[in-house]
């Protein structure tokens, strides 16, 4: 089960992401990332506080829009991911490729 | 320990076949993050048959069988269709995977990376995949 709240700050968006990604509801993700931008929002903080488990399918979510992100100056923070989610990212290296930060406060200035 | 699960080829299954290995590596001496890992690396292979092999299909199903012999916990994950040798598998590189906006192309390399051994083995009808995780025994 997936469950993604978009919730609107002056500056920016976050996407509060609850429960496991995989290969059924990745699709959910991926809409999520694409309505935000459809809104012209161009700072992302993804709240991974309550994400419990992502499969390859929820990371190539992420790893298809770092291109995008980079030509046209768009933020994607994630936050606050558990350690045994955040090991994940690592086995692929992707918390080289991806800005990821522990707390809410240091995402945020990460948007700056 | 030596337990069975079959599984339909609908992408739904998944969280079912996580509860099941989440209940089975329990019995172990593995720690929450590898634990995590090896689930991931079980499902990476069962999604991959489900979606690239058997094109969701629910009436179709995979069968999954663990063991543990001592040293190594062993998912054999059985199908009956095209088959695919993870062994042949030829990695993409990671910054190609991004250039060409893939979202896929992820899983084969987290399961290589998280299991110690993988056996495949096929007679064109029958493909069976061997994980295999080192373990201290409780």
């Amino acid at each position: 089960m997936l469950d993604i709240k978009n919730i609107k700050e002056a500056n920016y968006s976050t996407l509060q992401l609850e429960g496991e990604v995989d290969a059924s509801n990745s699709v959910e993700l991926d809409g999520a990332i694409q309505s935000v931008l459809d809104e012209g929002i161009d700072r992302i903080l993804v709240d991974a506080r309550q994400l419990d488990y992502i499969s390859s399918a929820g990371l190539g979510v992420f790893m298809s829009y770092l291109e995008e992100f980079q030509e046209k100056n768009i933020k994607l923070v994630i936050y606050g991911l558990q350690e045994k989610v955040y090991q994940v990212f690592v086995i692929l290296g992707l918390d080289k490729l991806m800005a990821i930060k522990s707390s809410e406060e240091e995402a945020i200035e990460e948007l700056k | 320990m030596n337990k069975e699960l079959r599984l339909y080829c609908d992408t739904d299954q998944l969280a079912h076949l996580r509860q099941f290995l989440d209940s089975r590596l329990k019995e172990t001496s593995l720690s929450e993050v590898d634990s995590l890992q090896v689930i991931l690396a079980v499902e990476e292979v069962c999604a991959n048959l489900i979606i690239h092999s058997h094109e969701c299909n629910p009436s179709e199903y995979i069968e999954l069988n663990v063991n543990n012999n001592g040293n190594s916990l062993i998912f054999e994950i059985k199908d009956y269709g095209r088959g695919f040798n993870i062994l042949e598998y030829q990695e993409p590189n990671i910054t190609h995977v991004i250039k060409a906006k893939r979202k896929g192309g992820l899983g084969i390399m987290l399961v290589k990376r998280i299991m110690d051994k993988i056996e495949f083995e096929s007679n064109g009808t029958k493909n069976i995949c061997r994980l295999f995780k080192n373990v201290v025994s409780k």
